[in-house]
Formats: structure tokens, C-alpha cells, sequence
């Protein structure tokens, strides 16, 4: 929808776009079309010249296995963060939805950790599980099982997953929340007055309407693992132990700076940003028929 | 609910309270190493109960720093967190308001172009452009400086998307008012548009405060002076010295710290977090 009135001014609109508009071509189209650039690029190792190389570094990564190793770690952990985070949001906001007296009290009382920053989330669970000092480690020594996350890769990657749904739970439990409490009760009432129980009525009415929620919750959580994880992983594992937590973006980042390869590093970020406006062409795409149930 | 029984209730508390519990113990245990000296933490047998290093702990971690890593006392730490998240918050509202003013209430060439520029950069989270836009900010001469900290992180659509949208359910008849009444622009932003956005601003503030607060990779990029840490950072470079000379107390002293501006922000304004939050997903 348009404004049809409106003020007549020749000059003062783009001042007004001004200050965003410059910060854009700043901060986002120059850097963004410099790494579109870099990737055809190939750098001296001193970074002095570099000479034109055309799809050279697209295929060297492709001919990397450590790249798909880090696509199924990025797969692998997606899907479970994903999975798990919204199935356990999912139980705790089918309870809080029930007219329970504290129900105000325990949604505070579950929203807060998504102001936890990433990195800090990832260092309150280290600590929890530290091969050598956590507390929880302690029972899992003592039940003789190995538990270390410092050398053991599938060990690393649960304790990330743990963390990334720990911090994610919130923020899916709120939405989940509020899809729950816009059903309205009156097709509940109906599936009871059929002789539905509560469990039937879950999966045959609620599930089904919430599933707008669930897609768009999705997609947020995919992106979520995708780049917000990233503070978790290096605070936690530093993407080891032998890259078994290294995901697509944790790559760049190591490439870029620890290996210096920016050529690669550069093409590896392009064929992110296709992911990730694929992503977000999808998430638009569902927002356009959001209110058709 | 269409029927009502008593276990059910029993049932939903139990599975609440399991999940707050879940919730809150990473965070108990940190607070709990917080109030003991470095010796019980790294035993491994930290007890559950509170210790009596508390104040000790908080002390030293804030004004004096960690004497194993020389690193810069938190007290700077939270400067710099606080001097970048509120950039970041109002910097973006400012840039963000006036660019969804001019393409709500005005009419002018390249109008439909403009919003698509800015439109795009939703798509692309500064983790994946992170070397090039480091370049460009080191180019700027940048680096190390709250400028740096801020501004490519309000380079977002987010913010103008949300203003864009809160414009266009104002009646019309406001502006159609105020011109009768002689208002040019600036006085029916000043008089009219900016009290009516008080609470999307507020919101947006919220949501943009977190989101700066719990910066990472950037800050991490850009900074190399001690002086210029956030506290995000601070924490985890107090942890990788070599693991077993990590002052674990003072380093979960820290994370503490760094968690309860924006938990308090969460808690004390529910409201506005949670419309910001629906409404920037939108």
C-alpha cells in the first residue's frame, strides 16, 4: 500500500537516504563485490601481487576434501540443532500454553538465555563439561566412559550441538508460544466434543496449524547455526578437534586467517552467500502465504 | 483448555519447571565458580554451593585484570561493550528512521531503487563478507576505533524495513492535518511521526542493544589493542592462555558480567524484547 498524500520536496529525500545509503555502499556493497572479485583472484604469499586465475580457486576448494567435510559438519549440525531445539521448545510451549497460574513466570523464566551472547553460551558449557574440571564430566568419568571433548570429535560435536540448543530454545519456545496461543480454542473444543483426546488433538489440529510457525522457525534456525554459532564453535572447540567442527563458516574465518588464503577464503564466502540468499528466498516465499492455514 | 484435569496440570509444571531448571543451570554453575578461588574450581570438585572468593573474584576481575594474562581489567571491557551496542542500537534507528521517511512520505526518482539497495543487505550477514569488509575498514584507518566496532554493523535493512512498515499503518488524515496546519517536513516528523514511533523505537532498541552487545567475530577481527576489547571477547581470551593456567573463577566472573545487561534488558522489558523481536522477523 502507497501513501497517496505525500510531501513535494526535489532535494530533501535523498539527503534523508543519505547516511544509510553510504554506509550500505560502504560497509556491504564495496566489501561485498571486493570478495566476488578476490575469488577469482590468486594472491603472492606475501600479498604483493596478484594475478587473475578465473574459477582457479573455486575448483581447488571443490577438490578439497576438508570443504565437504566441513558441508557435512554444517549439515550434520544444522540438523540437529535444528531438530532438537525446536522439538524440546515445542514440548516446553504446548505445557506453558495450558492456562497454568505461573505460566507469565516461567515464560520469563525461559526467554532470557537469548540474550546470552553466543560466545559466552559456549564458555558456560566448556566449563560444564572440561575433560578435567567440568562437573558434569565428573559423573560421565565415573560411569567409566571417556568423555573428552578436547580429542574426541563426536564428543566436540555434542557438546556444540548442546550449547547452540540451549541458547536456541528460547527464541523458538517465544514463537512457538504465540502460534500455539492465536489457534483458536473453539476448533479444540470441537476435536473434544468429537471424542478426541489431548494427544490426538495435538497431532490431528494443533501440529498441523502450527506448521506456518514450524517452517518459518526452519529456516530462522538454519541460518542461526549457520552464522550466530560461530562465537559458540571458537569459544568451545575452536573448530577441532581435527576439523570435526569446522562448519562452512568457521572455514572462511580459519582459511582467511590462519592459512591466509583470501583467494580461497573469498570464493568460499561467495558460494555461502548463494546459500544463504537461497535460504532467505525461500523464507520470503513462505511469508508471502503465511496466513493461508 | 476444554477439559480440565489435575494431573495434566501436575504434568505441565513438572515439564516447565525441568526446562527452566535445564535453562538456568549452565548459568548457576558459572555463578558458583564465580564465588571460589582458582584452586577448588580447577580441582574438579567444585562443590555446588557458593563460595566465599565473591567479592575477591569480582574485584580483581573487573579493576585489576587476570595475573596469569595480563589482560585489560573488565571495567574497560564494559565501556567498550556499552560505547558499541548503543552505536550500534542508535546509529541504526537514526540512519534506518530517516531512510523510511523519505520512502514513505515522499515521491521522488530512483524511490522503488533506493529501497531495494538497502533491502538486499538482509540477505547477507556481515560473517560472510568478513575479510573484504576488514579491508575496507582497515583501508579507512579504522581499526581499533569505536567507528570501527559500529558502523558495518548498522549497515542492515532490518531497522528500515521495521520503520517502513510502522509508517504505513499511520492514518493518513495526521499528515493531511498537519499540512492544513502549515507543517513542513521537519515539523511533522519532529511533531507528529516521532512521538507516534516512540514504542517501535524503543523495541528496535532493545533487539539492536542485544545484537551489539553479543558481537563476536567483528569485534574480534578489528580489535588488537586490549584497550579496545568488548567483554565477549575478553572472556574467551582469558580461557586460551594454556588450558590448565586458565583463571576459570575470574573468567566466569566475567561471563556473568557480560550476560546481565542484556538478561536485564530480556527480563525488565519483556514487552518491548518480544514485539521487537516479532516484529524484526517479519
Amino acid at each position: 500500500m502507497e501513501k497517496s498524500v505525500v510531501f513535494n520536496s526535489k532535494l530533501l529525500p535523498y539527503l534523508l537516504l543519505i547516511p544509510q545509503l553510504i554506509i550500505t555502499f560502504v560497509f556491504f556493497y564495496w566489501p561485498a563485490s571486493q570478495a566476488v572479485w578476490q575469488s577469482f583472484l590468486r594472491e603472492d604469499a606475501f600479498g604483493l601481487t596478484s594475478e587473475f586465475v578465473g574459477l582457479e580457486n573455486y575448483t581447488t576448494l571443490l577438490a578439497q576434501p576438508e570443504y565437504y567435510a566441513a558441508m557435512m559438519v554444517t549439515v550434520v549440525f544444522s540438523s540437529l540443532v535444528a531438530a532438537l531445539s525446536l522439538s524440546i521448545a515445542l514440548l516446553f510451549a504446548t505445557q506453558a500454553d495450558k492456562n497454568l497460574k505461573a505460566a507469565g513466570a516461567y515464560k520469563t523464566l525461559m526467554i532470557w538465555p537469548y540474550a546470552v551472547a553466543p560466545a559466552v553460551a559456549g564458555v558456560l558449557w566448556i566449563f560444564m563439561f572440561h575433560p578435567s574440571l567440568g562437573t558434569l564430566a565428573r559423573p560421565l568419568r565415573f560411569m567409566n566412559f571417556d568423555w573428552n571433548p578436547l580429542l574426541n570429535g563426536n564428543h566436540a560435536m555434542a557438546l556444540v550441538v548442546m550449547a547452540a540448543v540451549w541458547k536456541q530454545i528460547s527464541y523458538n519456545f517465544l514463537f512457538f508460544l504465540a502460534g500455539l496461543q492465536s489457534i483458536p480454542k473453539s476448533v479444540l473444543e470441537a476435536g473434544a466434543i468429537d471424542g478426541a483426546g489431548p494427544l490426538r488433538r495435538f497431532w490431528t489440529i494443533t501440529f498441523p496449524l502450527l506448521s506456518p510457525t514450524t517452517f518459518f522457525l526452519l529456516v530462522v534456525n538454519v541460518v542461526y547455526v549457520f552464522f550466530d554459532t560461530f562465537g559458540i564453535i571458537d569459544a568451545v572447540t575452536g573448530g577441532g578437534p581435527a576439523g570435526a567442527t569446522t562448519t562452512l563458516v568457521y572455514k572462511v574465518f580459519a582459511d582467511g586467517r590462519l592459512g591466509g588464503d583470501l583467494g580461497g577464503s573469498a570464493a568460499q564466502s561467495v558460494i555461502l552467500m548463494i546459500i544463504v540468499i537461497a535460504l532467505t528466498a525461500i523464507q520470503f516465499k513462505y511469508i508471502e502465504r503465511k496466513v493461508q492455514y | 483448555m476444554v477439559e480440565h484435569r489435575p494431573l495434566n496440570d501436575i504434568i505441565a509444571y513438572a515439564i516447565l519447571t525441568l526446562g527452566v531448571f535445564i535453562v538456568a543451570f549452565p548459568v548457576y554453575l558459572a555463578l558458583i565458580a564465580s564465588t571460589h578461588d582458582a584452586a577448588t574450581v580447577v580441582s574438579g570438585n567444585m562443590p555446588l554451593s557458593p563460595g566465599d572468593q565473591m567479592l575477591e573474584n569480582y574485584y580483581r576481575a573487573v579493576f585489576i585484570g587476570g595475573a596469569r594474562t595480563s589482560r585489560e581489567p573488565v571495567a574497560q571491557m564494559l565501556i567498550n561493550s556499552f560505547i558499541s551496542a548503543l552505536g550500534i542500537a542508535l546509529g541504526k534507528i537514526f540512519i534506518s528512521m530517516l531512510s523510511a521517511y523519505a520512502v514513505v512520505y515522499f515521491r521522488f526518482p530512483f524511490r522503488k531503487t533506493a529501497f531495494w539497495i538497502i533491502f538486499v543487505t538482509l540477505m547477507l550477514p556481515v560473517e560472510v563478507r568478513i575479510y573484504p569488509t576488514y579491508k575496507v575498514v582497515a583501508d579507512l584507518k579504522m581499526l581499533d576505533t569505536y567507528a570501527g566496532l559500529i558502523l558495518p554493523l548498522i549497515a542492515s535493512a532490518t531497522g528500515t524495513l521495521l520503520f517502513r512498515q510502522f509508517f504505513m499503518t499511520i492514518p493518513e488524515e495526521l499528515l493531511e492535518a498537519s499540512r492544513i496546519d502549515g507543517a513542513g517536513p521537519f515539523r511533522f516528523f519532529w511533531d507528529t511521526l516521532l512521538p507516534l514511533s516512540v514504542t517501535t523505537i524503543a523495541a528496535l532498541f532493545v533487539i539492536q542493544f542485544i545484537y551489539g552487545w553479543n558481537q563476536y567475530l567483528w569485534p574480534l577481527l578489528i580489535t588488537t589493542q586490549d584497550s579496545m576489547q568488548t567483554i565477549v571477547i575478553g572472556i574467551k581470551k582469558m580461557l586460551y592462555t594454556t588450558d590448565e593456567l586458565a583463571e576459570w573463577q575470574l573468567a566466569m566472573a566475567t561471563a556473568i558480567l557480560a550476560m546481565l545487561p542484556p538478561v536485564a534488558v530480556v527480563v525488565f522489558m519483556q514487552r518491548l524484547f518480544v514485539r521487537g523481536l516479532v516484529e524484526t522477523e517479519k
